[in-house]
């Protein structure tokens, strides 16, 4: 069964959203979609929340408070968790409960609140029984980054170039929590050393953020009285974080999500049929990397689409125009803000970030040691 | 929408394990060896992997990450996880062979409740501002809800204490059971409260455990098991998580409207009084059998008890042993979210 995007809401991104509880964030979020779709809670059959680790809030299943703000009191409430890709992975189970025909019009919400507590701290508890990192997101992918560099020869200013696109992109989105149109190469080149090679202008910020979506079936699109992105396909992946023969720069999982996404979307070269990516790239590096893990460039060539350009709006494959995770990292939002992101494009929605002509567009998200990967396609027309 | 069926179940006994890590691994392995070993199926075999775990539960962030260490997921499989109970990733694999992105599902939920005091935890379960601060454990609320109930004259202290002898007789024949045995009714009603109106009895032991179900859809499942139990009727809902907003004992009717009766009920009450809430809800007559399990008050894995009642409920159907049955699920407190699977022999 055919499902669309009804509609998207969002939060105003930032460090500290001392002016709203939890549930207060969520509403934001969840209100602007039903408005976005011209819907109230009445219309909505159940809801999926999707969030990273409680103890990134210090609330144990938060959604069970969640229950009476997300108007979900006598529906059905799934709590979705599968790391970073959980925004993704949100995005996919409320499509598919459409799919299957169970509901017709189903909300997803994800959030993090994350100056509730502390996510480094989290990150960082000693689990008994394995490695303890105590190094954070950053200094877990640091050497990864570096493999990719040294494997595929790209220039030192790659990882740089990135930064400035997402950081100017996010300076058109007025939700994106960093604003910084004045960034220059040399200004994010001069920034703090956190983990080399990625500086502290490469990296994402911590955030307080939620993004909702809400997804109907065939009918309900036909009703909407705005327009709808319709979901092409969706796919996700999981492998272990570590095991003998893991390519960390280029996930096995990735590979495989990528390839079964595009296939259950007839899609032959997605540099030539997708007009738009939204993909999860919490440090600048990561850009080309996932261009090579989706397939858009061969392996060791994703960066020289950023060299060229070819990733800025404009270019041949605007990447994250939204200004990405780059620009805003409430955790567990942040996947499902690709997937709103890309639907925002090919509904024509996005604003001063929207490509232009945009009809096909990639939502893509990543979690865990690079393990966990949920994409989805979302088209202007259904076929 | 596909027809799908559960055609296998396994779970762990239910213990406290000094050596299990919180990660579900060692609960897992051997059961997964066990579903496979029943259905001839191999990991290969599976479309559509789904876990229910706590990280609360388990002290640490991404805890069913680890698990994932269980399936020796080489090469990628497809896979998700839910922050709640197994029953709930088995409706979340429900869906996906529904919706055709699977033919053959596993589900399975894990937890290693032992690891520090249960019912202090789960009352971070509760409104983080205003109600979590207050520390109102999990044994404590659902004495209040006892009390309620007893109160309006739904059950007395004498009822309770028949559920639970009831419980440990009918667990004698189950191996995963963590309590069972006969007791007199005088010998429990003569024990001490552990929030009053609640004795022990009255409250699901503290253990560790794991469960697994696999679903197939259509002719698959016809293949796979002799007497697939297929899902006739699946849904959940969830109540205000406000304790003051919500009448404690209206429970509202948690099955299908005018289905037939089913012969097993395994309903997940971690708490006596529940177990009488929850028939009320179900509009459980007096033939059904209830709990032949002994059902979580001999055995309550966090997380995986609600999946193992599903499985006990499908395993009745698969033994020939009855022809339609119910599994239930619950989660939050007292009986904040409920889950229903009804399936029947076809």
């Amino acid at each position: 069964m055919r499902a669309a995007v009804l509609g998207v809401g969002q939060t105003r991104h930032r460090s500290k959203r001392t002016d709203v509880s939890i549930a207060g964030l969520c509403r934001e979020a969840a209100d602007r979609a039903l408005a976005d779709a011209g819907l109230t809670f009445a219309d909505i059959d159940a809801v999926v929340v999707g969030k990273a680790p409680d103890l990134f809030e210090g609330v144990m299943m938060p959604e069970l408070y969640l229950a009476d703000a997300l108007g979900a009191v006598g529906k059905p409430l799934l709590r979705v968790h599968t790391a970073g890709s959980v925004g993704g992975a949100t995005g996919i189970v409320t499509a598919n409960l459409v799919q299957a025909g169970v509901h017709r019009r189903v909300l997803a919400v994800a959030f993090e609140k994350q100056s509730e507590s502390n996510a480094m701290w989290a990150l960082s508890i000693a689990p008994p029984f394995s490695i303890q990192v105590v190094a954070g997101a950053g200094g877990y992918f640091a050497p990864h980054i570096r493999a990719y560099i040294r494997r595929s020869g790209a220039p030192s200013h790659i990882g740089a170039m990135v930064a400035v696109k997402d950081r100017r992109n996010g300076a058109r989105n007025p939700y994106a929590h960093l604003q910084q149109p004045d960034v220059t190469l040399e200004s994010v080149q001069a920034s703090a050393m956190l983990w080399d090679p990625v500086r502290y202008d490469e990296t994402c910020p911590s955030s307080d953020g939620a993004c909702a979506v809400i997804i109907g079936d065939e009918q309900a699109a036909l009703a909407s009285p705005g327009p709808v992105a319709w979901i092409r396909a969706t796919a996700m992946r999981t492998e272990p974080t570590m095991f003998s023969g893991k390519d960390p720069v280029n996930p096995a999982a990735g590979v495989a999500a990528a390839a079964d996404l595009w296939r259950k979307a007839g899609i032959s070269s997605p540099i030539d049929e997708i007009d738009v990516a939204e993909i999860y790239v919490p440090f600048s590096w990561y850009e080309p990397m996932w261009l090579e893990n989706l397939g858009f460039a061969a392996p060791g060539e994703g960066w020289r689409l950023t060299e060229a350009g070819e990733t800025e709006i404009g270019g041949r494959l605007p990447v994250n125009p939204s200004g990405g995770v780059l620009s805003s990292n409430p955790i567990g939002a942040s996947g499902l803000l690709r997937f709103a992101e890309s639907a925002l494009q090919v509904m024509g929605k996005a604003g001063a970030h929207q490509v232009p002509g945009a009809r096909t567009a990639l939502g893509h998200a990543y979690g865990g040691g690079s393990q966990y990967f949920s994409m989805w396609v979302v088209s202007s027309t259904p076929d | 929408m596909n027809a799908v069926a559960v055609v296998g179940f396994a779970q762990s006994p239910v213990r406290v394990r000094e050596d299990a890590t919180t990660g579900g691994v060692e609960m897992l392995v051997p059961i997964f060896a066990d579903v496979f070993r029943a259905t001839g199926l191999t990991k290969a075999d599976i479309g559509f992997w789904c876990s229910g775990s706590s990280d609360y539960l388990a002290g640490r962030a991404f805890s069913f990450v680890q698990a994932v260490d269980a399936i020796g997921a080489v090469p990628p499989i497809m896979e998700s996880h839910v922050e709640m109970d197994g029953a709930w990733a088995l409706y979340e694999a429900w869906v996906k062979i529904a919706c055709g992105e699977a033919e053959v599902a596993l589900a399975y939920g894990f937890g290693k409740s032992s690891g520090a005091e249960l019912r202090r935890v789960l009352a971070l379960q509760l409104d983080p501002y205003l109600v979590a601060p207050l520390w109102p454990d999990s044994v404590s609320v659902a004495a209040l809800q006892a009390r309620l109930g007893i109160e309006a004259g739904l059950w007395t202290e004498k009822d309770l204490a028949e559920v639970a002898a009831r419980s440990r007789a009918a667990a004698a024949a189950n191996p995963a059971a963590q309590v069972s045995g006969d007791v007199s009714i005088e010998d429990l009603l003569s024990r001490p409260y552990v929030a009053d109106p609640l004795r022990a009895h009255d409250c699901a032991p503290v253990g560790d455990g794991a469960a697994v179900v696999i679903l197939a859809s259509g002719q698959r499942a016809r293949e796979l098991c002799d007497r697939p139990a297929w899902i006739s009727w699946f849904g959940h809902r969830i109540e205000s998580g406000s304790l003051g907003a919500r009448d404690l004992l209206a429970l509202p009717p948690l099955g299908p409207a005018g289905e037939p009766a089913v012969d097993v009920a395994e309903l997940h009450a971690p708490f006596t009084h529940q177990e009488l809430l929850l028939r009320r809800a179900l509009g459980l007559g007096g033939t059904v059998e209830v709990n032949p399990s002994g059902g979580a008050l001999c055995g309550n894995p966090m997380f995986a008890a609600g999946l193992a009642r599903i499985g006990c409920a499908a395993e009745a159907i698969m033994s020939g042993r009855a022809s339609r049955s119910l599994g239930h699920a619950t989660s939050g407190p007292v009986l904040q979210q409920n889950l229903v699977c009804v399936m029947e022999d076809r």
